[in-house]
């Protein structure tokens, strides 16, 4: 299959997410330029983190009507399987394609370290090969990373499995201790009423070889081959 | 405007008065006269100008250059020592490793944030200079006393800084130090160290090379901040400084820092480019004059066709700023399209600014006037200032308070230089680029390389102006032993060295020796382990109000990992607590003299070269072999702190018995290059036949076991009974939040 990563000026774990898809899961890789705009030909793409334009005005908000962004939607429309990761995800709660916002975090720093996250929703391409309840190990590096929505959207995130990813310690406890950024419902990650946009704050492209301290960030991006095969 | 020959052309650019302006420009009157001289009539202002930022201490190295000589700067693998952008080591597989640090003291102490966040953005830009992709930084940090809210205040600032810029450009900040002292109140230190990589042929350098080639002006565009920042970097602040010196302070972007990144980098990528330099310190003057000055030839600057963010920009203000984010290219006419292009694509300007000439001059044309006409390496070479010496006496010993061990412990790890760092490195991204394989927090931060695999690249900074204000000699050698026994700790052979040498003001005989003394200790530690100074800088006039900081060298180490793939051992609970090498135990120096002691008086033993090099050689041998499952060098705190350490890392207890008398210069004394291995009792024997090839001291201390910590003497009194919880709690204490 064919993966699209997509480089926006100021966006800085593209390589690494190209890195992973192409050296540790030998994919192909089409880098994509944020004025492109199609994404035919793609399996798969991924917003990956960084600071898009510098985040000015809002992390993600400038990022969010760049001329790939038609592209993005198009491709999402059509079910194509895409993943925001850190700043891709508030680019696509900017860009309308996911639910809610991400606000600066509760202490109001940035925030570099190990999180435990549990799966919550397994009908998603991104986490279908792992079991709902499962905790993985990656790291969160952000500033904004608190995500927040209405009462109302909470209330129907959580009743359409849309929260695909949640805070909790290592043993798999939601516990207020374990939220590093004071995101409601310890939220690390959701995805659109269909299942096939997914955004999440921590970084599965760093969590991807053993080298690094934890693989488990490697199974999201195995999910969408599995995925993928499954709908051929 | 009387008795000037040879005037050159201009219009609208005042001639200076003959003598009166020297003080106003920050020269000598001497050097003034020697200006005259040297052009044979008056400079004009524009000219005068240019003199000030390029003939600061901050650009020439007045004070510095002819001491700077005795430190060593070749060795194998160097293609490039200091006097270019940074230094370049050959690591094989056709790569090179890039390796520079700078200060950014004064900026940091008037506009802590922009300061700092600049400091990052400079050094960045000088390793990007030389051809090499920014893989990792290092931040050495000082401030005042943190129970002071100001400095809480100040460091708050500069590590938002450092975050701001490091985190946006994708580069990690893996690793750092953080020490505390009343002298740097007011006078805070930030020195950033940046390691690059690069493919051996794709190496470029700082040369305006071949006359006729073009100057492509890259980047953003200029405004007037930071105008004459070198020059206010060679210049004690005062008490005003916080409000009136901050026209002086750059304004940092990182957007367009991690763009000029991507773009320059794709820019070599066409083999197109014959030169690069980052527009720093004395901006487009002294990026050009520099330039030119080392390919021996000439610049000319059109100046109104510099992109500029304000209008009205005089001559002056365009040639000096020191706006962010600029790197200025040599390129052949016909290729400039094929860059311009890059640069613009990545949202930047990129125009053409001038030419290189064969007449090694430094023109500047302004509205086809011109306003500038000077030798080229006129300009680069300020005269060197001489200041006899003068020895500081060794301070008098005094006798340390009595205070109980298990106290005086948990103080020390309160202390902003032993408590854990996490609070500061986790605002730091520090693992973007996917290469931490060791993170911060540790004796030395390794990153993977697989460009070289499975070799990876252990980096660490250390500085101590304790020890230094003690013994300059004997400190600073400490210094670089010191970051020797980090990358022991991590199995890396040192490569190269970069340093900052952080010094009052050197027109004071006193301070001018102990700077001297210093550079001798660096030079002799550095010989002594094979090791090259491959660039850095000098820092002068770090004073405050209050006096100045205390003598403070900073070494920057990088040192090659021969494996990292290999996972670590798991320590267990029956494993030993093993110390190679052996030292005196005097208090000289030490984190427990400033605490407990009325001074940090009572001497310092200077640790023995020798000695040294076969522990270090032990050590690298035992961590490589993977026979011990931890290894961490006796430094701040003694010995009692580094067994602490070591518990906390692996969250374990221990029992440990001293052999010799328990007293306060066994547990805390620092001197000697000691470190604490955790051993598997399977491994022991391995560890002492190395132990006992390398003829270095070997004393097994205690064991790991519980969850409480115990140090006892030979005859069994127990001298710390504490349990790992409270040894934690007091760790992690490091108060840095502002208010």
């Amino acid at each position: 299959m064919i993966w699209g990563v997509v480089t926006f000026p100021g966006s800085n774990c593209d390589r690494d997410c190209v890195h992973v898809l192409r050296h540790v899961l030998a994919q192909d890789v089409r880098e994509v330029w944020h004025e492109e705009r199609s994404l035919s030909g793609l399996d798969a793409v991924v917003l990956p983190g960084g600071f898009s334009y510098g985040d000015y005005l809002r992390a993600g908000a400038i990022a969010a009507t760049a001329p790939v962004m038609d592209a993005v939607r198009t491709a999402a429309g059509r079910g194509v399987p895409v993943l925001g990761i850190c700043n891709g995800f508030q680019i696509l709660t900017e860009a309308g394609l996911l639910p809610g916002t991400l606000l600066r975090n509760r202490h109001l720093r940035f925030i570099c370290r190990d999180v435990s996250v549990r799966v919550e929703s397994a009908r998603t391409p991104f986490t279908q090969r792992l079991d709902n309840g499962a905790v993985l190990r990656m790291p969160i590096a952000h500033a904004e990373g608190r995500y927040t929505a209405s009462p109302d959207v909470l209330r129907l995130l959580e009743s359409k499995r849309q929260v695909v990813f949640r805070y909790c310690d290592p043993d798999g406890q939601v516990l207020p201790a374990a939220n590093p950024n004071g995101a409601a419902r310890a939220i690390a990650g959701v995805c659109n009423r269909a299942g096939n946009v997914v955004g999440l704050m921590p970084h599965p492209e760093r969590s991807a070889e053993g080298p690094l301290g934890s693989t488990d960030g490697r199974q999201i991006f195995e999910s969408v081959l599995l995925a993928i095969a499954g709908v051929r | 405007m009387t008795g000037i020959a040879h005037a050159p052309p201009r219009v609208g650019v005042e001639v200076a008065p003959e003598g009166a302006p020297a003080g106003a420009s920050g020269l000598s009157p001497e050097e003034y006269a020697a200006v005259g001289a040297a052009l044979r009539r008056a400079p004009n202002t524009v000219e005068l100008r240019c003199f000030a930022v390029m003939w600061s201490e901050h650009c020439a190295y007045k004070h510095s250059r002819e001491v700077l000589r005795r430190l060593p700067t070749r060795g194998a693998g160097v293609l490039q020592g200091p006097g270019e952008n940074a230094g370049v080591v050959e690591i094989g597989g056709g790569w090179a490793l890039v390796w520079k640090m700078e200060s950014h003291n004064h900026p940091s102490a008037v506009d802590p944030y922009n300061g700092a966040a600049t400091g990052v953005g400079g050094i960045i830009r000088d390793v990007l200079a030389m051809g090499a992709r920014p893989i990792a930084l290092l931040d050495s940090l000082r401030c005042g006393p943190l129970d002071d809210a100001r400095s809480r205040r100040l460091l708050a600032g500069i590590v938002g800084g450092i975050a701001g810029y490091g985190n946006s450009i994708g580069v990690p900040t893996v690793g750092g130090e953080l020490a505390v002292d009343p002298g740097y109140r007011d006078n805070p230190l930030v020195n950033v160290a940046c390691l690059g990589l690069v493919r051996t042929d794709r190496v470029v350098r700082g040369r305006a090379d071949p006359p006729g080639a073009v100057l492509l002006y890259a980047g953003a565009r200029t405004g007037r901040d930071g105008i004459g920042g070198a020059a206010f970097a060679s210049a004690v602040l005062d008490e005003r400084a916080e409000y009136e010196d901050r026209a002086a302070v750059q304004i940092g972007d990182p957007f367009a820092g991690k763009c000029l990144i991507e773009a320059t980098l794709q820019a070599l990528e066409t083999g197109r480019v014959r030169g690069v330099q980052d527009m720093g310190a004395g901006g487009l003057a002294c990026a050009a004059a520099e330039m030119a000055a080392r390919a021996d030839t000439g610049v000319v600057l059109d100046l109104y066709r510099v992109p500029l963010r304000e209008r009205d920009m005089a001559p002056h203000e365009v040639l000096l700023s020191e706006s962010q984010e600029r790197m200025l290219l040599v390129t052949s006419p016909e290729d400039v399209e094929i860059l311009a292009a890059v640069y613009r694509r990545w949202g930047l300007e990129a125009e053409v600014v001038g030419r290189v000439t064969d007449d090694g001059r430094f023109r500047a044309q302004f509205d086809d006037a011109l306003v500038v006409d000077l030798p080229a390496d006129l300009l680069t070479h300020a005269p060197a200032r001489h200041v006899d010496p003068v020895p500081v006496p060794d301070p008098a010993p005094l006798a340390a308070r009595g205070i109980a061990a298990e106290h005086a412990l948990l103080r020390l790890l309160a202390t902003a230089e032993l408590a854990g760092k996490a609070p500061i490195y986790e605002q730091y991204d520090h693992m973007v680029q996917v290469r931490t394989v060791v993170r911060p927090g540790r004796d030395a931060a390794v990153l993977r390389l697989p460009e070289v695999a499975p070799a990876g690249l252990a980096l660490t900074v250390d500085g101590n102006g304790r020890w230094c204000a003690v013994d300059p000699y004997g400190g600073a050698l400490a210094t670089v032993l010191e970051a020797a026994a980090n990358l022991a700790c991590a199995g890396a052979v040192p490569l190269a060295v970069t340093d900052c040498l952080n010094f009052a003001s050197p027109e004071d005989p006193q301070v001018f020796w102990t700077f001297a003394r210093a550079v001798e200790g660096i030079a002799d530690a550095c010989r002594a382990l094979g090791v090259p100074v491959v660039g850095g800088n000098v820092s002068f006039y770090n004073e405050g109000p209050a006096g100045p900081i205390l003598p403070t060298p900073v070494v920057a180490m990088v040192g090659l990992v021969p494996d990292v793939t290999t996972a670590p051992t798991v320590p267990q609970d029956d494993n030993l607590l093993v110390l190679l090498g052996a030292a005196d135990s005097g208090l000289g120096g030490s984190l427990y003299a400033r605490e407990f002691c009325s001074s940090l008086a009572p001497g310092f033993h200077r640790p023995n070269l020798h000695t040294a090099g076969r522990t270090l050689s032990c050590v690298r041998e035992a961590v490589q072999r993977r026979a011990v499952a931890l290894a961490h060098d006796v430094s701040d705190g003694g010995l009692a702190a580094a067994l602490v350490e070591c518990c906390l890392i692996l969250d374990r207890g221990a029992s440990v018995t001293l052999p010799g008398p328990v007293d306060t210069g066994a547990l805390f004394g620092e001197e000697g290059t000691r470190v604490v291995c955790v051993v598997s009792p399977d491994d022991l024997t391995e560890l002492q036949s190395l132990a006992a090839t390398h003829d270095v001291p070997l004393s097994v201390l205690g064991h790991l076991e519980g969850d409480r910590f115990r140090i006892a003497g030979p005859d069994e009194r127990v001298a710390v009974d504490l349990s790992l919880g409270r040894l934690r709690r007091a760790w992690m204490s490091l108060g840095c939040e502002a208010g």
